[in-house]
Protein backbone atom coordinates (compact mmCIF):
# COMPACT_ATOMS: atom_id res chain seq x y z
CA UNK A 1 0.00 0.00 0.00
CA UNK A 2 1.88 3.37 -0.91
CA UNK A 3 0.65 6.57 0.65
CA UNK A 4 0.32 10.15 -1.67
CA UNK A 5 0.32 13.04 0.06
CA UNK A 6 -0.43 16.25 -1.89
CA UNK A 7 1.15 19.38 -0.93
CA UNK A 8 2.26 23.07 -2.01
CA UNK A 9 3.14 25.35 0.45
CA UNK A 10 1.26 28.33 -0.68
CA UNK A 11 -2.21 28.33 -0.78
CA UNK A 12 -5.29 27.73 -2.75
CA UNK A 13 -2.81 26.47 -5.36
CA UNK A 14 -5.37 23.56 -6.56
CA UNK A 15 -4.27 20.77 -3.80
CA UNK A 16 -7.67 19.37 -3.06
CA UNK A 17 -9.35 20.18 -7.27
CA UNK A 18 -6.75 17.46 -7.68
CA UNK A 19 -7.08 15.26 -5.07
CA UNK A 20 -10.61 14.86 -6.30
CA UNK A 21 -9.99 13.80 -9.55
CA UNK A 22 -7.45 11.17 -8.12
CA UNK A 23 -10.34 10.12 -5.94
CA UNK A 24 -12.70 9.14 -8.98
CA UNK A 25 -9.47 8.11 -11.10
CA UNK A 26 -7.63 5.69 -8.58
CA UNK A 27 -8.96 1.83 -8.54
CA UNK A 28 -8.36 0.78 -5.00
CA UNK A 29 -7.47 4.10 -2.30
CA UNK A 30 -9.19 5.55 0.68
CA UNK A 31 -8.96 9.05 0.76
CA UNK A 32 -7.94 11.08 3.66
CA UNK A 33 -8.58 15.12 4.11
CA UNK A 34 -5.42 15.98 6.59
CA UNK A 35 -6.47 19.88 6.10
CA UNK A 36 -8.25 19.74 9.21
CA UNK A 37 -8.57 23.49 9.90
CA UNK A 38 -9.87 24.34 6.51
CA UNK A 39 -10.73 21.31 4.87
CA UNK A 40 -12.84 21.22 1.72
CA UNK A 41 -12.30 17.88 -0.33
CA UNK A 42 -15.64 16.72 1.15
CA UNK A 43 -17.24 19.58 -0.98
CA UNK A 44 -15.98 17.36 -4.00
CA UNK A 45 -16.90 14.21 -3.06
CA UNK A 46 -20.33 14.52 -0.91
CA UNK A 47 -19.76 11.89 1.87
CA UNK A 48 -22.10 10.41 3.53
CA UNK A 49 -21.49 9.98 7.30
CA UNK A 50 -21.38 6.63 8.82
CA UNK A 51 -18.88 7.12 11.64
CA UNK A 52 -18.32 10.20 14.06
CA UNK A 53 -15.86 10.46 16.59
CA UNK A 54 -14.48 13.63 19.36
CA UNK A 55 -11.17 14.42 19.49
CA UNK A 56 -9.66 14.60 22.95
CA UNK A 57 -6.59 16.80 22.99
CA UNK A 58 -4.34 18.70 25.04
CA UNK A 59 -5.51 19.93 28.47
CA UNK A 60 -6.48 23.83 29.64
CA UNK A 61 -5.68 25.08 33.27
CA UNK A 62 -8.64 26.66 35.30
CA UNK A 63 -8.02 28.07 38.44
CA UNK A 64 -10.41 27.66 41.25
CA UNK A 65 -11.06 30.94 42.68
CA UNK A 66 -11.97 29.64 46.22
CA UNK A 67 -8.87 27.81 47.07
CA UNK A 68 -6.24 30.67 45.19
CA UNK A 69 -4.49 32.52 47.49
CA UNK A 70 -3.18 34.98 44.88
CA UNK A 71 0.39 34.16 45.60
CA UNK A 72 1.21 34.86 42.21
CA UNK A 73 3.12 32.36 41.17
CA UNK A 74 1.30 30.88 38.19
CA UNK A 75 1.36 34.26 36.55
CA UNK A 76 5.19 34.61 37.38
CA UNK A 77 6.27 31.73 35.70
CA UNK A 78 3.70 30.58 32.80
CA UNK A 79 5.78 31.46 29.65
CA UNK A 80 2.85 31.96 27.56
CA UNK A 81 1.55 34.96 29.71
CA UNK A 82 -1.80 32.75 29.80
CA UNK A 83 -2.33 33.48 33.28
CA UNK A 84 -3.63 37.26 33.93
CA UNK A 85 -5.87 38.25 37.21
CA UNK A 86 -5.36 35.10 38.59
CA UNK A 87 -7.62 34.02 35.42
CA UNK A 88 -6.62 31.43 32.64
CA UNK A 89 -7.26 33.05 29.27
CA UNK A 90 -7.62 29.42 27.31
CA UNK A 91 -6.36 30.73 23.70
CA UNK A 92 -3.37 31.84 25.42
CA UNK A 93 -2.70 28.51 27.21
CA UNK A 94 -0.72 26.12 25.85
CA UNK A 95 -1.72 22.93 28.31
CA UNK A 96 1.96 22.57 29.76
CA UNK A 97 0.66 22.37 33.60
CA UNK A 98 3.78 23.98 34.82
CA UNK A 99 1.21 25.99 36.59
CA UNK A 100 -0.95 23.26 38.01
CA UNK A 101 2.14 21.05 38.88
CA UNK A 102 3.58 24.54 40.96
CA UNK A 103 0.66 25.54 42.98
CA UNK A 104 1.41 25.46 46.29
CA UNK A 105 -2.46 25.31 47.47
CA UNK A 106 -3.70 22.72 44.85
CA UNK A 107 -6.05 25.36 42.98
CA UNK A 108 -5.04 24.40 39.87
CA UNK A 109 -7.24 22.04 37.36
CA UNK A 110 -6.30 20.71 34.09
CA UNK A 111 -9.91 20.22 32.08
CA UNK A 112 -9.77 17.83 28.77
CA UNK A 113 -9.69 19.73 25.59
CA UNK A 114 -12.67 18.90 23.41
CA UNK A 115 -10.30 19.66 20.35
CA UNK A 116 -12.52 18.63 17.14
CA UNK A 117 -14.31 15.65 15.74
CA UNK A 118 -13.12 13.06 13.00
CA UNK A 119 -15.47 11.23 10.68
CA UNK A 120 -15.38 8.23 8.48
CA UNK A 121 -17.49 8.65 5.56
CA UNK A 122 -18.76 6.64 2.75
CA UNK A 123 -17.99 8.50 -0.76
CA UNK A 124 -18.47 7.47 -4.63
CA UNK A 125 -15.37 6.71 -4.92
CA UNK A 126 -14.72 4.48 -1.48
CA UNK A 127 -14.24 5.55 2.32
CA UNK A 128 -12.91 9.12 3.44
CA UNK A 129 -11.66 9.60 6.35
CA UNK A 130 -11.71 13.53 7.80
CA UNK A 131 -11.52 15.97 10.19
CA UNK A 132 -12.92 19.11 12.09
CA UNK A 133 -10.88 20.95 14.13
CA UNK A 134 -12.76 23.10 16.68
CA UNK A 135 -12.63 26.86 16.17
CA UNK A 136 -9.53 28.23 17.58
CA UNK A 137 -8.27 24.87 18.54
CA UNK A 138 -4.61 23.56 19.18
CA UNK A 139 -3.13 20.34 18.03
CA UNK A 140 -3.65 20.00 14.34
CA UNK A 141 -1.07 18.11 14.22
CA UNK A 142 -2.31 15.45 16.38
CA UNK A 143 -5.68 15.07 14.40
CA UNK A 144 -3.81 15.06 11.21
CA UNK A 145 -2.17 11.93 12.54
CA UNK A 146 -5.05 10.32 14.40
CA UNK A 147 -6.92 10.67 10.74
CA UNK A 148 -3.98 8.74 8.76
CA UNK A 149 -3.79 6.31 11.13
CA UNK A 150 -7.57 5.65 10.70
CA UNK A 151 -7.23 5.92 6.96
CA UNK A 152 -3.77 3.56 7.45
CA UNK A 153 -6.28 1.16 8.97
CA UNK A 154 -8.92 1.21 6.67
CA UNK A 155 -6.43 0.52 3.83
CA UNK A 156 -4.96 -2.24 5.58
CA UNK A 157 -8.64 -3.98 6.60
CA UNK A 158 -9.64 -3.10 2.44
CA UNK A 159 -5.98 -4.35 1.36
CA UNK A 160 -6.28 -0.90 -0.76
CA UNK A 161 -3.47 -0.08 -3.22
CA UNK A 162 -3.44 3.69 -2.41
CA UNK A 163 -3.58 6.16 0.34
CA UNK A 164 -4.70 9.65 -1.23
CA UNK A 165 -4.32 12.70 1.26
CA UNK A 166 -4.85 15.83 0.65
CA UNK A 167 -3.17 18.03 2.77
CA UNK A 168 -2.96 21.62 3.91
CA UNK A 169 -0.61 24.56 3.18
CA UNK A 170 2.22 25.93 4.65
CA UNK A 171 5.17 24.03 6.12
CA UNK A 172 4.70 24.11 10.06
CA UNK A 173 2.83 20.93 12.37
CA UNK A 174 -0.10 19.75 10.59
CA UNK A 175 2.11 19.61 7.06
CA UNK A 176 4.90 17.56 8.79
CA UNK A 177 2.12 15.25 10.36
CA UNK A 178 0.98 14.77 7.13
CA UNK A 179 4.28 14.27 5.77
CA UNK A 180 6.35 12.20 7.63
CA UNK A 181 6.12 8.75 6.32
CA UNK A 182 4.51 8.84 3.34
CA UNK A 183 5.29 7.05 0.36
CA UNK A 184 5.64 10.17 -2.13
CA UNK A 185 4.77 13.85 -1.83
CA UNK A 186 3.07 15.53 -4.96
CA UNK A 187 4.15 19.98 -4.55
CA UNK A 188 1.48 21.67 -6.67
CA UNK A 189 2.44 24.97 -7.42
CA UNK A 190 2.09 28.18 -10.11
CA UNK A 191 4.00 30.31 -12.04
CA UNK A 192 3.61 33.28 -9.44
CA UNK A 193 7.15 34.33 -7.84
CA UNK A 194 4.92 33.90 -4.33
CA UNK A 195 4.34 30.18 -5.35
CA UNK A 196 8.10 29.50 -6.70
CA UNK A 197 9.54 30.78 -2.77
CA UNK A 198 6.81 28.73 -1.30
CA UNK A 199 7.84 25.58 -3.09
CA UNK A 200 11.39 26.06 -2.21
CA UNK A 201 10.64 25.88 1.46
CA UNK A 202 8.12 22.76 1.11
CA UNK A 203 11.00 20.74 -0.74
CA UNK A 204 13.14 21.69 2.06
CA UNK A 205 10.15 19.90 4.04
CA UNK A 206 10.09 16.69 2.20
CA UNK A 207 13.77 16.25 2.02
CA UNK A 208 14.22 16.90 6.13
CA UNK A 209 11.56 13.92 6.37
CA UNK A 210 12.87 11.79 3.59
CA UNK A 211 10.05 11.49 1.38
CA UNK A 212 10.58 12.16 -2.33
CA UNK A 213 8.34 14.88 -4.27
CA UNK A 214 7.51 15.34 -7.53
CA UNK A 215 5.83 19.00 -8.68
CA UNK A 216 2.74 19.76 -10.67
CA UNK A 217 2.99 23.47 -12.13
CA UNK A 218 -1.07 24.36 -12.26
CA UNK A 219 -2.11 27.11 -14.85
CA UNK A 220 0.85 27.20 -16.07
CA UNK A 221 0.03 29.32 -18.84
CA UNK A 222 -0.57 32.23 -16.55
CA UNK A 223 3.24 33.09 -16.77
CA UNK A 224 5.33 30.92 -19.01
CA UNK A 225 8.14 32.44 -18.65
CA UNK A 226 7.75 31.50 -14.08
CA UNK A 227 6.68 28.29 -15.11
CA UNK A 228 10.05 27.50 -17.46
CA UNK A 229 12.11 29.06 -14.19
CA UNK A 230 10.18 26.04 -11.88
CA UNK A 231 10.96 23.38 -14.75
CA UNK A 232 15.05 24.77 -14.19
CA UNK A 233 15.01 24.71 -10.79
CA UNK A 234 13.18 21.73 -9.65
CA UNK A 235 16.15 20.27 -12.51
CA UNK A 236 18.83 21.48 -10.93
CA UNK A 237 16.87 20.00 -7.40
CA UNK A 238 16.59 16.47 -9.02
CA UNK A 239 12.85 17.00 -8.55
CA UNK A 240 10.86 15.73 -11.83
CA UNK A 241 7.95 17.52 -12.59
CA UNK A 242 5.78 15.55 -13.52
CA UNK A 243 2.65 17.91 -15.10
CA UNK A 244 1.69 21.64 -16.36
CA UNK A 245 -1.95 21.69 -15.98
CA UNK A 246 -3.65 25.16 -17.93
CA UNK A 247 -5.68 27.61 -15.87
CA UNK A 248 -9.58 26.75 -16.84
CA UNK A 249 -12.68 27.95 -15.56
CA UNK A 250 -14.03 24.38 -15.35
CA UNK A 251 -12.37 23.63 -12.62
CA UNK A 252 -14.33 26.29 -10.58
CA UNK A 253 -17.25 25.15 -12.50
CA UNK A 254 -16.59 21.52 -11.70
CA UNK A 255 -16.35 23.32 -7.57
CA UNK A 256 -19.92 24.84 -7.65
CA UNK A 257 -21.67 21.05 -9.33
CA UNK A 258 -19.79 19.44 -6.69
CA UNK A 259 -18.18 16.88 -9.06
CA UNK A 260 -14.26 16.41 -9.19
CA UNK A 261 -12.92 18.04 -12.49
CA UNK A 262 -12.34 15.13 -14.61
CA UNK A 263 -16.17 13.86 -13.93
CA UNK A 264 -17.24 17.41 -15.19
CA UNK A 265 -15.08 17.78 -18.52
CA UNK A 266 -12.80 15.32 -20.72
CA UNK A 267 -10.89 18.49 -22.26
CA UNK A 268 -7.62 20.44 -21.19
CA UNK A 269 -7.34 20.38 -17.37
CA UNK A 270 -9.03 17.31 -17.13
CA UNK A 271 -6.24 15.04 -19.65
CA UNK A 272 -3.14 17.30 -17.46
CA UNK A 273 -4.73 15.52 -14.57
CA UNK A 274 -5.44 12.14 -15.78
CA UNK A 275 -1.82 11.81 -16.94
CA UNK A 276 -0.20 13.05 -13.65
CA UNK A 277 -2.39 10.11 -11.94
CA UNK A 278 -1.07 7.72 -14.83
CA UNK A 279 2.34 9.08 -14.10
CA UNK A 280 1.76 7.73 -10.49
CA UNK A 281 0.61 4.95 -11.51
CA UNK A 282 3.83 3.82 -13.19
CA UNK A 283 6.03 5.27 -10.23
CA UNK A 284 4.25 3.71 -7.66
CA UNK B 1 -5.46 50.74 14.91
CA UNK B 2 -4.24 47.05 13.80
CA UNK B 3 -5.97 45.68 10.59
CA UNK B 4 -5.35 41.85 10.07
CA UNK B 5 -5.78 40.51 6.68
CA UNK B 6 -7.06 36.43 6.96
CA UNK B 7 -9.33 34.00 4.87
CA UNK B 8 -9.43 30.61 6.15
CA UNK B 9 -9.00 29.11 2.65
CA UNK B 10 -5.47 29.50 1.08
CA UNK B 11 -5.02 31.52 -2.05
CA UNK B 12 -7.76 33.80 -1.86
CA UNK B 13 -5.62 36.98 -2.14
CA UNK B 14 -4.59 38.02 1.36
CA UNK B 15 -1.17 38.95 0.59
CA UNK B 16 -2.67 40.95 -2.29
CA UNK B 17 -4.97 42.78 -0.37
CA UNK B 18 -2.22 43.74 2.41
CA UNK B 19 0.02 44.92 0.36
CA UNK B 20 -1.80 47.08 -1.27
CA UNK B 21 -3.49 48.66 1.19
CA UNK B 22 -0.38 49.03 2.79
CA UNK B 23 1.03 50.69 -0.11
CA UNK B 24 -2.56 52.87 -0.72
CA UNK B 25 -2.34 54.63 2.52
CA UNK B 26 1.23 55.08 3.15
CA UNK B 27 1.35 58.84 1.71
CA UNK B 28 -1.60 59.57 4.16
CA UNK B 29 -0.29 57.88 7.77
CA UNK B 30 2.63 56.29 8.95
CA UNK B 31 2.00 52.08 7.92
CA UNK B 32 3.40 49.32 8.87
CA UNK B 33 3.41 46.14 7.76
CA UNK B 34 3.82 42.78 9.51
CA UNK B 35 3.61 39.19 7.75
CA UNK B 36 2.55 36.89 10.23
CA UNK B 37 2.46 34.39 7.53
CA UNK B 38 5.98 32.95 8.69
CA UNK B 39 5.33 29.42 7.06
CA UNK B 40 5.20 30.92 3.80
CA UNK B 41 5.80 34.51 4.25
CA UNK B 42 5.13 36.23 0.51
CA UNK B 43 4.83 40.42 1.29
CA UNK B 44 8.68 40.80 0.99
CA UNK B 45 8.57 39.62 -2.97
CA UNK B 46 5.71 42.65 -3.25
CA UNK B 47 7.27 44.96 -1.39
CA UNK B 48 11.32 44.10 -2.17
CA UNK B 49 11.89 45.77 1.82
CA UNK B 50 15.10 46.81 2.79
CA UNK B 51 16.05 44.75 5.55
CA UNK B 52 18.33 46.89 8.04
CA UNK B 53 17.47 44.18 11.29
CA UNK B 54 17.54 40.31 12.17
CA UNK B 55 16.38 38.61 15.10
CA UNK B 56 16.48 34.72 16.07
CA UNK B 57 13.58 33.73 17.51
CA UNK B 58 14.13 31.02 20.12
CA UNK B 59 12.65 29.13 22.55
CA UNK B 60 14.49 27.44 25.87
CA UNK B 61 14.70 23.82 25.65
CA UNK B 62 16.04 21.70 28.59
CA UNK B 63 19.71 20.47 28.94
CA UNK B 64 20.08 17.76 31.33
CA UNK B 65 23.43 17.52 33.58
CA UNK B 66 23.87 13.84 33.77
CA UNK B 67 26.19 13.78 36.56
CA UNK B 68 23.19 15.31 39.09
CA UNK B 69 20.45 13.25 37.48
CA UNK B 70 19.25 10.59 39.41
CA UNK B 71 16.79 9.32 36.85
CA UNK B 72 13.86 9.99 39.04
CA UNK B 73 11.49 10.30 36.17
CA UNK B 74 9.83 13.52 37.70
CA UNK B 75 11.04 15.79 34.13
CA UNK B 76 9.49 13.29 31.97
CA UNK B 77 6.09 12.78 34.46
CA UNK B 78 5.55 17.07 34.60
CA UNK B 79 6.23 16.85 30.22
CA UNK B 80 3.12 17.48 28.74
CA UNK B 81 4.48 17.62 25.36
CA UNK B 82 6.56 14.12 25.89
CA UNK B 83 9.64 15.62 25.05
CA UNK B 84 12.13 14.31 27.48
CA UNK B 85 11.97 11.01 28.30
CA UNK B 86 14.11 8.81 31.00
CA UNK B 87 15.36 5.14 29.66
CA UNK B 88 17.34 3.30 32.42
CA UNK B 89 19.92 5.85 33.19
CA UNK B 90 19.97 7.72 29.98
CA UNK B 91 17.76 10.94 29.49
CA UNK B 92 16.39 11.39 26.25
CA UNK B 93 15.16 15.29 25.18
CA UNK B 94 13.36 15.81 21.81
CA UNK B 95 13.88 19.23 21.24
CA UNK B 96 11.17 19.17 18.29
CA UNK B 97 8.28 18.71 20.60
CA UNK B 98 9.45 21.07 23.52
CA UNK B 99 7.21 24.11 23.90
CA UNK B 100 9.71 25.71 26.37
CA UNK B 101 7.53 26.15 29.28
CA UNK B 102 10.23 25.28 31.81
CA UNK B 103 8.69 22.87 33.41
CA UNK B 104 11.11 20.02 33.67
CA UNK B 105 13.95 22.27 34.81
CA UNK B 106 11.83 24.15 37.80
CA UNK B 107 10.68 20.64 39.17
CA UNK B 108 13.90 18.73 38.89
CA UNK B 109 14.88 17.83 42.57
CA UNK B 110 18.19 17.54 41.79
CA UNK B 111 18.31 21.06 39.75
CA UNK B 112 20.36 18.98 37.13
CA UNK B 113 18.45 20.68 34.42
CA UNK B 114 18.79 23.93 33.12
CA UNK B 115 17.97 25.29 29.69
CA UNK B 116 19.46 26.51 26.35
CA UNK B 117 17.97 28.63 23.45
CA UNK B 118 17.51 26.50 20.37
CA UNK B 119 16.58 29.34 17.01
CA UNK B 120 13.49 28.11 15.02
CA UNK B 121 12.92 30.96 13.08
CA UNK B 122 13.92 34.51 12.58
CA UNK B 123 12.05 38.29 12.48
CA UNK B 124 13.20 40.52 10.17
CA UNK B 125 12.85 44.39 9.88
CA UNK B 126 13.04 46.78 7.35
CA UNK B 127 11.80 49.05 5.47
CA UNK B 128 9.96 49.33 2.15
CA UNK B 129 9.62 52.98 0.31
CA UNK B 130 8.40 54.63 3.83
CA UNK B 131 6.18 51.69 4.99
CA UNK B 132 7.75 50.60 8.23
CA UNK B 133 8.15 46.34 7.73
CA UNK B 134 8.83 43.07 10.09
CA UNK B 135 8.53 39.48 8.77
CA UNK B 136 8.45 36.40 10.59
CA UNK B 137 10.25 33.48 8.98
CA UNK B 138 9.88 29.97 10.48
CA UNK B 139 12.84 27.68 9.59
CA UNK B 140 12.09 24.70 7.24
CA UNK B 141 11.39 21.47 9.25
CA UNK B 142 10.64 23.49 12.38
CA UNK B 143 6.50 22.61 13.66
CA UNK B 144 5.87 25.84 15.65
CA UNK B 145 5.26 28.50 14.44
CA UNK B 146 3.12 30.45 16.77
CA UNK B 147 6.75 31.65 19.17
CA UNK B 148 7.63 33.29 15.95
CA UNK B 149 4.30 35.28 15.58
CA UNK B 150 4.45 36.54 18.70
CA UNK B 151 7.40 37.80 17.86
CA UNK B 152 6.72 39.80 14.91
CA UNK B 153 3.48 40.74 16.89
CA UNK B 154 5.74 42.52 19.59
CA UNK B 155 6.88 44.87 16.61
CA UNK B 156 3.11 46.30 16.13
CA UNK B 157 3.42 50.09 16.35
CA UNK B 158 0.82 51.21 17.97
CA UNK B 159 0.87 54.79 16.81
CA UNK B 160 0.57 53.40 12.84
CA UNK B 161 -1.39 51.90 10.75
CA UNK B 162 -1.05 48.44 11.42
CA UNK B 163 -1.30 45.54 8.52
CA UNK B 164 -1.35 41.82 9.60
CA UNK B 165 -0.86 39.41 6.80
CA UNK B 166 -2.06 36.19 8.35
CA UNK B 167 -1.63 32.61 7.41
CA UNK B 168 -4.55 30.41 6.15
CA UNK B 169 -6.62 27.97 7.98
CA UNK B 170 -8.52 28.62 11.20
CA UNK B 171 -6.15 26.96 13.92
CA UNK B 172 -3.04 28.49 16.47
CA UNK B 173 -1.39 30.23 14.25
CA UNK B 174 -4.38 32.43 13.01
CA UNK B 175 -5.57 33.31 16.18
CA UNK B 176 -2.34 34.01 17.12
CA UNK B 177 -1.98 36.67 14.78
CA UNK B 178 -5.49 38.11 14.53
CA UNK B 179 -5.99 38.13 18.42
CA UNK B 180 -5.88 42.10 19.55
CA UNK B 181 -6.61 43.68 15.77
CA UNK B 182 -9.00 46.17 15.91
CA UNK B 183 -10.68 44.40 12.32
CA UNK B 184 -10.44 41.66 10.65
CA UNK B 185 -10.52 41.45 6.96
CA UNK B 186 -11.16 38.16 5.22
CA UNK B 187 -10.50 37.62 1.97
CA UNK B 188 -12.35 34.96 0.18
CA UNK B 189 -13.82 34.19 -3.16
CA UNK B 190 -17.04 32.93 -4.71
CA UNK B 191 -16.84 29.54 -4.88
CA UNK B 192 -17.90 26.34 -2.44
CA UNK B 193 -14.31 26.18 -1.42
CA UNK B 194 -14.36 29.82 -0.57
CA UNK B 195 -17.53 29.90 1.20
CA UNK B 196 -16.65 26.81 3.18
CA UNK B 197 -13.50 28.33 4.63
CA UNK B 198 -15.08 31.48 4.89
CA UNK B 199 -17.65 30.34 7.28
CA UNK B 200 -15.40 28.82 9.61
CA UNK B 201 -13.24 32.06 9.59
CA UNK B 202 -15.94 34.03 10.84
CA UNK B 203 -16.61 31.89 13.51
CA UNK B 204 -12.83 32.07 14.15
CA UNK B 205 -12.69 36.53 14.02
CA UNK B 206 -16.17 35.94 16.65
CA UNK B 207 -14.65 34.09 19.12
CA UNK B 208 -12.01 36.59 19.16
CA UNK B 209 -14.35 39.29 19.45
CA UNK B 210 -13.09 41.36 16.60
CA UNK B 211 -15.34 42.96 14.13
CA UNK B 212 -14.80 41.80 10.55
CA UNK B 213 -15.20 42.55 6.92
CA UNK B 214 -15.20 41.13 3.39
CA UNK B 215 -13.53 41.26 0.04
CA UNK B 216 -14.39 39.16 -2.65
CA UNK B 217 -11.91 38.25 -4.83
CA UNK B 218 -12.07 36.80 -8.03
CA UNK B 219 -15.53 37.70 -8.47
CA UNK B 220 -17.15 36.22 -11.44
CA UNK B 221 -15.36 33.30 -11.17
CA UNK B 222 -17.93 31.14 -9.17
CA UNK B 223 -21.72 31.19 -8.10
CA UNK B 224 -23.41 33.67 -5.77
CA UNK B 225 -23.30 31.79 -2.62
CA UNK B 226 -20.64 33.71 -0.88
CA UNK B 227 -22.69 36.79 -1.48
CA UNK B 228 -25.85 35.52 -0.35
CA UNK B 229 -23.97 34.32 3.06
CA UNK B 230 -22.63 38.26 3.56
CA UNK B 231 -25.94 39.58 3.45
CA UNK B 232 -27.62 37.08 5.37
CA UNK B 233 -24.82 37.00 8.23
CA UNK B 234 -25.02 40.64 7.70
CA UNK B 235 -21.12 40.63 7.34
CA UNK B 236 -19.84 43.74 5.35
CA UNK B 237 -18.44 43.20 1.79
CA UNK B 238 -16.05 46.11 1.42
CA UNK B 239 -14.60 45.92 -1.28
CA UNK B 240 -15.04 43.18 -4.68
CA UNK B 241 -11.99 42.49 -7.18
CA UNK B 242 -13.14 40.69 -10.62
CA UNK B 243 -11.34 37.60 -11.79
CA UNK B 244 -8.84 39.31 -14.43
CA UNK B 245 -6.22 37.33 -16.03
CA UNK B 246 -4.10 40.97 -15.88
CA UNK B 247 -4.17 40.66 -12.55
CA UNK B 248 -3.38 37.19 -12.11
CA UNK B 249 -0.38 38.01 -14.46
CA UNK B 250 0.97 40.72 -12.49
CA UNK B 251 0.85 39.30 -9.19
CA UNK B 252 2.54 36.36 -10.88
CA UNK B 253 5.35 38.73 -11.16
CA UNK B 254 5.37 40.14 -8.35
CA UNK B 255 3.87 43.60 -8.76
CA UNK B 256 1.01 44.51 -6.40
CA UNK B 257 -2.46 45.36 -7.61
CA UNK B 258 -2.28 49.57 -6.84
CA UNK B 259 1.45 49.70 -8.25
CA UNK B 260 0.47 47.78 -11.29
CA UNK B 261 -3.43 49.56 -11.96
CA UNK B 262 -2.95 52.92 -9.69
CA UNK B 263 -6.98 53.52 -10.11
CA UNK B 264 -7.52 50.81 -7.11
CA UNK B 265 -5.69 53.40 -5.18
CA UNK B 266 -8.84 55.15 -4.60
CA UNK B 267 -10.92 51.51 -3.17
CA UNK B 268 -8.15 50.49 -0.96
CA UNK B 269 -8.65 54.53 0.50
CA UNK B 270 -12.47 53.92 0.51
CA UNK B 271 -11.87 50.25 2.12
CA UNK B 272 -10.15 51.81 4.75
CA UNK B 273 -12.08 54.33 5.45
CA UNK B 274 -15.16 52.02 5.73
CA UNK B 275 -12.76 50.02 8.31
CA UNK B 276 -12.80 53.46 10.23
CA UNK B 277 -16.62 54.30 10.24
CA UNK B 278 -16.66 50.48 11.64
CA UNK B 279 -14.41 50.23 14.57
CA UNK B 280 -15.16 54.34 15.66
CA UNK B 281 -18.84 53.00 15.62
CA UNK B 282 -18.11 49.85 17.60
CA UNK B 283 -16.40 51.58 20.29
CA UNK B 284 -18.25 54.35 20.72
CA UNK B 285 -21.32 52.14 21.14
CA UNK B 286 -19.44 49.70 23.72
CA UNK B 287 -18.56 53.19 25.69
CA UNK B 288 -22.45 53.09 25.43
Amino acid sequence: MKEVVVLSGKGGTGKTSIVGSFAALAKSKVLVDCDVDAADLHLLLQPVMREKHDFWSGKVASINGEKCTRCGLCQEQCRFKAIVDFRVDPLSCEGCGFCYHICPVEAINMRENLSGQWFISDTRYGDLVHARLGIAQENSGKLVALVRQQARKIAEKQKADYIISDGPPGIGCPVISSLSGASLALLVTEPTLSGIHDLERVLGVCRHFGVQALVGINKFDINEENTHQIEGYCLSQGVPVVARIPFDNAVTEAMVRGLPVVEYTSNGVARQIKELWEWFLKLL
Amino acid sequence: MIISVASGKGGTGKTLVATSLALSLKDREQVQLLDCDVEEPNDHIFLKPVITRSETVSIMVPRVDEDKCTYCGRCAEVCAYHAIAILAKTVLVFPHLCHGCGACSYICPEKAISEESRGIGVVELGNSDGIDFAQGRLNVSEPMPTPVIRKVKEKANRDCTVVIDVSPGTSCPVVESIRGSDFCLLVTEPTPFGLNDLILAVETVKELKVPCGVVINRAGAGNGEVEEYCLKENLPVLLTIPLDMEIARRYSRGITLVEGMPQWKESFLRLFESIQEIVSERSSSLKR
